[in-house]
């Protein structure tokens, strides 16, 4: 069962110690950091983050208890909240002082809720009676006020991502007002209302923090409102309403996630994936907004996965107490699910040991092949994943090696799936492309090179991970084969993607090894298989086995109109030195054309008169050319004019008109 | 111009006859060498109510003929007998095998006057070797294709059951010759290919792959539209017979009443109840009729080496038809082809839009001018592709050429000159009417142009020829 996890903790959790009476735990979501403070930061401060870079550890003076403490962005200033009225300031600028400074919220009789930074030197303070928005000047000791609102504020939240802050805002908190941060500028969004399963008599606040998450997926900002279930109405379990914040226009309620249960959830949002667990039954769902359901309403989602538990995580004891010998312990997951953060990681506190631990969340993506049955809904939830190339290769090479019942059909959505973001790609690289080359002038915004996701599953990397090998496997019928090629070769051609000439290699040497020349020559006829110049060469290639082969050859290099050289070749080869030069001539390059190679060709047939032709040819050539008819010495012919001299005599070579 | 027999010439009533089939017979000299028993040589005479005798002596006479003329070639023997009034073709079909057609030359019928018995013209040069030859090879690979080799025949049942299937098969076949209107095209007994983009023969591959794929009792797949071949799984020479099959009998038989809107191409959701245009060709008319009967075609391919006896079902929807063939060894059900029917249908009508969406995009971008105003017949022997703005249809009732059968014969006369020498080759023939007749031969293939212009010098026509070299096959390696 362990391979159906499709959920799991990251190798490395950040571990700090637990809180306890002298230690104060906090955790800055923007930053994805844990402090822990012991006795008010005298005793001195451990800040974590998740790699080494943000970790940073210090001592500040106690001045009364820590409610609240976060870093700006880049570690630059630490700010610290110990008084309801009042945050304090310490610089972290390198090379710079340890500056402090104080400062106390503006409105009268407002208490502090919390602060947000929004950049390195600017910070959002939530008071219950509005925000204030400052720029820190450290080396002023002082702080400026941009711009202020009041509001009342049950509570807030924040988005670090897009530095948007949410606002619970009258008597039942389900007015939610967003606002967007931009250096130095704060914009109001259109505020929006989270409707309620029940209205509450009288009005009090009923809408809590532990019910709404903000996240952004697929690049849009959501709010995320956990709705429970009400005896009410006759939905009988939870779901999750996703509204969308653009940047611009006013919110949708866009999406609804069904989760078929009730109980205590928790939310995450991995690899945009909204990640919902159940803690009663352990279990954690995933949903993907944009997977279609198509038994379902539009925007109305099922969970792509059946619910399935977090792989155990086994925390070494060897690293933390004394008994190096014990086995890895299995964590403790349930705890997990109390701890509720809307960002994309998980918070930990792990009870067996005086430590805590904070984990990423991330998605494995091996078991969901098996879970997923519709391998073409299989494809689409695979595509928009971070890292998905292998497993989307190994789901291709499943596919064909049998097992699976889909058979054609199947092979053909997965890949039409594939080849359309592959084509989306090469579209994007192309206009990229012809915009930077026709200049800056043209367009001011400079377009950004488009990213080459995993997601792009390319001609080679298909042939090298799954087609060679396939093409070469025994057990399975020849017809399959060529059947599966002709279909990725059809699925290319639909998005009019060139297909790469080892995949009609590929195709040819399948037909070739089973002797279906006939269903080849049909091929070729509709031009199936482009034409280009090794395709050519290969056919030459085939003529001994397939004498029509010969023929088609010839056609594609005369479509191709670049190989004139070939088609002589290939010509003189078989010793149609008439016909050569004919069709040099036809095309109009008989000027230029080495006379020695033709003398060689019409010496070998051994046809003295084929010769006698030739050699007047060249000679007339010559004449119209220099005005001579006999060969200059770079053309290396002097053999050749001697055994005409012998054969016809001297006399028969032509004479030079003087006038 | 239709040339229909017997001709009425102006002025004096002067009466044409065409050529016609005189005796058709064959025969296995082993059967019978003792004296007296000369009669189980003949496996089958036609017309058979010839006298005994007659058909011993004529039997002989074309043994004694072949057996003569093999003392000067042992490896070809005669092919054919030119006499006054007729025209034998000898083939020896399997060995020991001989099939023998006796094809009486075109004639003039010229009144006399004072009521004296009219005189009769034999016109023994009019008729090619070339072309009946060919027309009694196809007539055995016709029977092969239905009844298998005579040998195996022999195997399976001995004289009589050979005897039998000649009988039964060419009883009805002769009398669907049409001796006067066989022509060069019957020499090349070749296949018209469906002119088609990529992409949606692409399409058609993976149909065919598919339905083989989730029916796989299906061997082969041979897919047509408008009576040209797109695709064939069956080796060349299977497809060359079947195709004649399919486009001079089959389809010409079912060509009729309902399909007079095929050209609307309706989806299947605006034709109401009907879910699909599919129906099958060979087998049953109705599935939905409880007495249908599960009966197919049976057919025989590959008899040189693997000898495969295969069912022929041929199924069709607007004017795209496909031919499923599965080992006759398989008993075809109701099921099986309920199953067929449900698959194939559906997907087949959809295609058969698409093609024909597709070719009505193509011909509107080549544009009507771009319609060859030459008559030619292009033949290449590689893949048996042919096409002729000659003629214009096809069956097997009738071939209509738009040319002067004189002219007909000119070409059949080039085609003879070339089949001799292997090297490339261009004639140019001035015909009594002002016709040119250009023959050209590259390689594999040949191209017979007919030029109508008065007062072309030879320079002139050759100028012509190249352009439409240049227009209609530029894409292919044909050498001035």
């Amino acid at each position: 069962m362990s391979e159906e996890h499709y959920l799991e903790l990251c190798e490395n959790p950040v571990q700090f110690e637990n809180a306890s009476s002298v230690n104060n735990v906090f955790f800055d979501e923007a930053n994805k950091q844990v402090f822990a403070v012991r006795s008010g930061g005298a005793t001195g401060v451990v800040v974590k983050g998740p790699d080494d870079k943000n970790s940073v550890a210090f001592r500040m003076d106690d001045k009364g208890e820590v409610k609240c403490i976060k870093f700006s962005i880049g570690n630059k200033i630490l700010a610290v909240q110990r008084t309801p009225k009042s945050v304090d300031f310490i610089s972290f600028i390198p090379d710079y002082p340890h500056l402090e400074c104080s400062q106390e919220c503006k409105m009268k009789n407002a208490s502090i809720l919390g602060f947000c930074w929004t950049n390195w030197n600017e910070i959002v303070f939530v008071t219950d009676q509005g925000i204030e928005f400052y720029q820190v000047l450290p080396d002023k000791r002082s702080l400026k006020l941009l711009k202020s609102q009041s509001v009342n504020v049950n509570w807030y939240m924040y988005c670090p991502e897009t530095a948007v802050i949410l606002l619970s805002t009258t008597a039942q908190g389900n007015v939610l007002q967003p606002f967007a941060f931009k250096s130095g500028t704060m914009s109001k969004m259109p505020k929006f209302e989270i409707e309620l399963p029940v209205v509450p008599k009288p009005a009090k606040p009923n809408l809590t923090e532990r019910d709404i998450a903000v996240a952004t997926i697929y690049g849009q900002l959501y709010v995320m409102y956990l709705k429970h279930h009400s005896r009410t109405t006759d939905s009988p379990c939870a779901e999750v309403v996703l509204y969308q914040l653009p940047r611009e226009g006013s919110y949708k309620k866009t999406n609804v996630l069904k989760l078929n249960t009730t109980g205590k959830f928790a939310l995450n949002v991995v690899d945009n994936l909204v990640v919902v667990h159940h803690q009663s039954s352990q279990t954690s769902i995933i949903f993907d907004i944009k997977l279609r359901e198509p038994d379902c309403a539009l925007n109305v989602h099922q969970p792509v996965l059946p619910g399935r538990s977090i792989h155990p995580y086994r925390i070494p004891l060897t690293g933390l107490a004394a008994v190096p010998t014990q086995p890895p312990v299995p964590c403790e997951l349930c705890i997990l699910y109390e701890t509720f953060s809307p960002a994309c990681l998980t918070c930990a506190v792990c009870s067996p040991f005086a430590s805590g631990y904070l984990w990423y969340l991330q998605v494995k993506l091996p078991p969901t092949v098996n879970l997923l049955q519709d391998k073409g809904k299989l494809m689409d939830f695979l595509l928009r994943r971070r890292d998905c190339k292998m497993v989307i290769l190994s789901v291709c090479a499943q596919m064909l090696n049998g097992g699976d019942k889909g058979g054609l059909p199947v092979v053909a959505t997965v890949f039409d799936k594939l080849n359309q973001v592959y084509k989306e790609y090469l579209e994007a690289e192309q206009t990229y492309t012809v915009a930077t080359e026709s200049g800056p002038s043209r367009g001011s915004a400079a377009r950004e090179r488009p990213v080459r996701t995993q997601a792009v599953i390319d001609q080679s990397d298909m042939y090298t991970h799954v087609l060679s090998s396939f093409s070469e496997k025994k057990d399975t019928s020849h017809k399959f084969i060529i059947a599966v090629l002709m279909e990725y070769i059809r699925s290319l051609n639909q998005v009019q993607i060139t297909v790469q000439h080892y995949l009609y290699e590929l195709v040819i040497k399948m037909l070739v090894q089973h002797n279906l020349f006939y269903m080849l020559h049909q091929f070729l006829q509709y031009h199936v298989l482009s034409d280009s110049k090794p395709l050519a060469c290969l056919l030459l290639s085939l003529e001994s086995t397939y004498p029509p082969a010969h023929q088609l050859s010839l056609d594609m290099l005369k479509r191709l109109s670049t190989a004139n050289d070939e088609i002589v070749e290939v010509l003189l080869s078989r010793q149609q030195v008439l016909g050569a030069l004919r069709f040099i001539r036809s095309v109009g390059g008989h000027g230029n054309i080495s006379a020695r190679k033709f003398l060689d060709a019409a010496r070998q047939t051994a046809d003295q008169m084929l010769f006698y032709t030739i050699f007047r040819f060249f000679e007339q050539r010559n004449m119209r050319l220099r005005g001579n008819p006999s060969f200059i010495p770079g053309e290396h012919c002097e053999e050749h004019v001697v055994y005409f001299k012998q054969v016809f005599g001297e006399q028969a070579l032509m004479k030079q008109v003087t006038v | 111009m239709l040339m229909i027999s017997p001709r009425m010439a102006s002025g004096m009533q002067e009466k044409q006859y065409t050529p016609s089939l005189l005796s058709f017979f064959v025969y296995n000299p082993s059967f019978g060498s003792r004296e007296g028993e000369e009669e189980k040589k003949i496996l089958f005479y036609h017309p058979s109510e010839v006298e005994k005798n007659e058909k011993i002596r004529n039997v002989g006479l074309c043994e004694a003929i072949v057996q003569f003329t093999r003392t000067f070639c042992p490896t070809k023997p005669a092919k054919s007998l030119h006499t006054q009034k007729n025209r034998q073709f000898f083939f020896e079909a399997e060995d020991s095998f001989w099939i023998v057609m006796v094809v009486r030359n075109p004639m003039v019928e010229k009144p006399n006057k004072d009521g004296r018995p009219p005189t009769i013209e034999y016109q023994e040069e009019e008729i090619l070797d070339t072309v009946y030859g060919a027309v009694l090879r196809e007539c055995y690979s016709m029977y092969k294709l239905f009844n298998g080799t005579f040998g195996r025949a022999m195997e399976a049942g001995g004289v009589e059951l050979l005897m039998q299937k000649l009988d039964k098969f060419f009883y009805r076949y002769l009398q669907t010759l049409h001796l006067q209107s066989c022509d060069l095209l019957d020499v090349f007994g070749g296949i018209a290919f469906f002119p088609l983009d990529k992409m949606t023969y692409l399409k058609i591959q993976s149909f065919v792959n598919r339905v083989e794929e989730s029916l796989s009792l299906i061997k082969y797949t041979a897919f047509l539209y408008n009576d040209q071949l797109i695709w064939s799984g069956l080796e060349q020479d299977d497809m060359r017979i079947l195709y004649k099959y399919l486009t001079t009998s089959l389809f010409p038989r079912h060509s009729e009443p309902e399909l007079a809107g095929r050209d609307s191409p309706l989806r299947p959701e605006v034709a109401g109840n009907l879910l699909h245009y599919g129906r099958f060709l060979t087998g049953p008319a109705n599935l939905k009729d409880p007495e249908a009967k599960f009966r197919f075609p049976r057919i025989f391919v590959n008899t040189e080496d693997s000898y495969e006896e295969l069912h022929l079902i041929v199924y069709k929807a607007m004017s795209a038809a496909v031919c499923f063939m599965i080992s006759a060894s398989v008993e075809l059900t109701r099921e099986f082809c309920e199953q067929l029917d449900g698959l194939v249908g559906p997907q087949l009508t959809l295609l058969a839009s698409d093609i024909c969406e597709q070719y009505n995009v193509n011909r509107r971008i080549s544009g009507p001018d771009k319609e060859p105003q030459f008559k030619f017949i292009y033949f290449n022997h590689m893949n048996l592709a042919e096409k002729s703005t000659i003629h214009m249809r096809k069956t097997a009732s009738v071939s209509l050429t738009s040319v002067h059968p004189d002219l007909m014969k000119i070409l059949g006369d080039i085609n003879c000159d070339f089949a001799r020498v292997d090297e490339d080759e261009e004639i140019i023939v001035k015909a009594m009417t002002d016709y040119w007749v250009v023959g050209k031969k590259s390689d594999q293939r040949e191209l017979y142009v007919i030029l109508n212009q008065k007062n072309a010098n030879l320079i002139e026509v050759n100028e012509e020829v190249k352009r439409l070299c240049a227009t209609q096959f530029n894409n292919i390696f044909f050498l001035d």
